[in-house]
């Protein structure tokens, strides 16, 4: 999901990392088309001989692995989450599974295997370089960091609790992916690969925000209501600041997913603002021509803002146990 | 690949017209494409008036997400005047909500190709035609949907990259409203088909979504704009740093 985050990561510890990409053109040939014209298995091993070929050899290589290593870490934060509803995965699976209907157990499934993709894509990226497996331990999806009285006690157990926290790690992951933004170059055929992942995390967005508005029983996505301010029941897409998002409060453990980043080190004309943000590209879109009449959280609800790494990294560190340094 | 341009009409059309009607200078060259499709038989100089080339570089990105926006806002805004009978108030509000953000998307665009304003993008009796659909039941209303949404959806992450760095506002606007795009699609999808939202059909088996290029999207929007034809022209047109931009396939 941070592809893009990765590109322009690289493109901080090594500025020349688009001439690098750009003076081996022979090498992205043969990927023109990505997706359509490789076999769906081959584009991993394409994109991860790229970068294999790109900086074999380079000074620069580490703080390469370094920066895919944090993205991977985060993958491995959503595939190990969605790995504790698989079955076969213990008495508390069995119980969260049963709090489902088939038709959403089904969307969770599919969630786990998209995300477990993305684990192999940039583990064949990185290759022998790929940080180890952090396993299970490093976790802990109450946030509770390891200890009793998390703020998600009963999430392996709870549907509801279970569909706040995915829907929280879903919507970072959007986030994060736009820190980058700015520094988006013209790498097209990498970044598009790292948009087309991006686009698949809002998909799972919007759908787990859609079964948490109508219910995990209910097959029917569009029997459910929003009720505002959202926090239980909210829209497919974020409104506001969704007071605050799943967490219950604006000053929850899950309003900083929703709120503003750290502008320290942005680069040139990027702010990370929060998503109840209505002004872009220095137009106050309330004033708008054509939008009479418009509630004041659709302006908000167009876009989806970015987030920083550091801000992006505390986050995902409430689910990560004490005294692990783990996405430190 | 025909090209239209050669044509004596299109020379001599007048100066009014040629302001929205741009005709760069690599249109000429066989990096233009017609989305209009070749094998048609030669235009007569009537409609040869009716052929829309998008400007070149950035800001036709720019009017080629204006056209998915004006689509969507279009369509869902009739849905918003006259919903069928059988489209639940869950439904309709959601429909709602998406007019919203296209009528925002649709505007913000308009302001980024042209803050002031003073130029009409398009001619003014240049509409996208609902007659195609079938917006008088929920069936209907959610098949339109989900065609543009996913059309929408499955264009942006092929364009942005081609944004280059003096168009960085332009790119991070278009970034921002890529997901809600997304979002847009997949309750579209759940809509109509409960865990749809990110199946086969849109996403492959690595993970990744299935883009389509701007070639592909006014291809299959062509029908809605007649009598108007778009074409678009190759941001970047050496082929050899193309990647599928305007060529499927390369």
């Amino acid at each position: 999901m941070n592809f893009f985050q990765i590109i322009s990561e690289i493109e901080k510890v090594d500025p020349e990392v688009y001439d690098r990409l750009d003076s081996r053109r022979s090498i992205f040939k043969h990927m023109t088309g990505l997706g359509q014209k490789l076999s769906a298995a081959a584009v991993p091993l394409a994109l991860g001989s790229i970068f294999n070929k790109v900086y074999a050899q380079t000074p620069v290589g580490a703080s390469v692995n370094d920066v895919l290593n944090f993205a991977l870490s985060l993958e491995y934060l959503e595939s190990y989450f969605y790995q504790r509803s698989a079955a076969g995965s213990g008495a508390s699976a069995v119980t969260l599974r049963g709090g489902f209907s088939g038709t959403n157990l089904a969307a969770i499934d599919l969630i786990r295997t998209d995300e477990a993709n993305h684990v192999t894509f940039l583990r064949s990226v990185l290759g022998t370089a790929a940080i180890a497996d952090p396993g299970a331990a490093t976790f802990d999806f109450t946030g509770g960091k390891g200890a009793a009285g998390g703020p998600f006690a009963d999430v392996l157990t709870n549907p509801l609790t279970y569909l706040a926290v995915a829907q929280s790690l879903e919507d970072t992951g959007v986030r994060a992916y736009k820190g980058g933004a700015a520094l988006l170059m013209s790498n097209k055929t990498v970044l598009t690969a790292a948009l087309n992942i991006h686009s698949v995390e809002a998909r799972h967005a919007s759908r787990l925000r859609t079964m948490r508005r109508a219910g995990p029983m209910n097959n029917a996505a569009s029997q459910g209501l929003p009720v505002s301010p959202y926090n239980a029941a909210p829209k497919s897409w974020i409104s506001g600041t969704d007071n605050g998002g799943a967490g219950g409060s604006p000053t929850g453990p899950t309003a900083p997913i929703y709120g503003a980043g750290n502008n320290t080190g942005a680069p040139t004309g990027v702010t990370f603002d929060a998503e109840s943000n209505t002004t872009q590209g220095g137009a106050v879109l309330t004033g708008l021509p054509n939008t009479t009449g418009f509630p004041a959280s659709a302006f908000s609800e167009a876009f989806d803002e970015a987030l920083d790494v550091t801000t992006v990294k505390t986050i995902a560190r409430t689910f990560v146990v004490n005294g692990n340094n783990f996405l430190a | 690949m025909s090209d239209q341009s050669h044509l004596p009409a299109w020379r001599e059309q007048s100066l009014g017209r040629r302001l929205f009607l741009q005709v760069s200078a690599a249109s000429a060259a066989s990096a233009a494409l017609v989305v209009a499709g070749c094998s048609s038989s030669t235009p007569t100089p009537a409609a040869d008036t009716n052929q829309i080339a998008l400007p070149q570089g950035n800001k036709g990105l720019l009017y080629y997400a204006y056209l998915l926006a004006l689509a969507k806002s279009t369509t869902y805004q009739k849905v918003v005047d006259s919903p069928p009978g059988d489209l639940p108030a869950a439904e309709r509000a959601i429909f709602a909500d998406m007019r919203d953000h296209e009528v925002v998307h649709r505007e913000t665009l308009k302001y980024l190709i042209d803050p002031t304003r003073a130029t009409a993008l398009f001619p003014a009796d240049f509409a996208f035609s609902l007659t195609r659909f079938t917006l008088t039941s929920r069936a209907g209303v959610l098949a339109a949907a989900l065609q543009l949404e996913d059309l929408a959806a499955a264009a942006y992450p092929v364009i942005l990259p081609f944004f280059n760095s003096t168009n960085a506002y332009a790119r991070a606007l278009l970034l921002k409203m890529s997901t809600v795009l997304a979002r847009h699609a997949a309750t579209v999808r759940d809509l109509l088909t409960p865990g749809s939202f990110a199946n086969g059909t849109v996403v492959d088996a690595s993970g990744q979504l299935i883009t389509k290029t701007p070639t592909e999207v006014l291809t299959a929007l062509a029908p809605f704009w007649t009598p108007y034809v778009l074409s678009i022209t190759c941001p970047d047109t050496s082929p050899s740093s193309d990647p599928g931009l305007c060529t499927a396939n390369g």
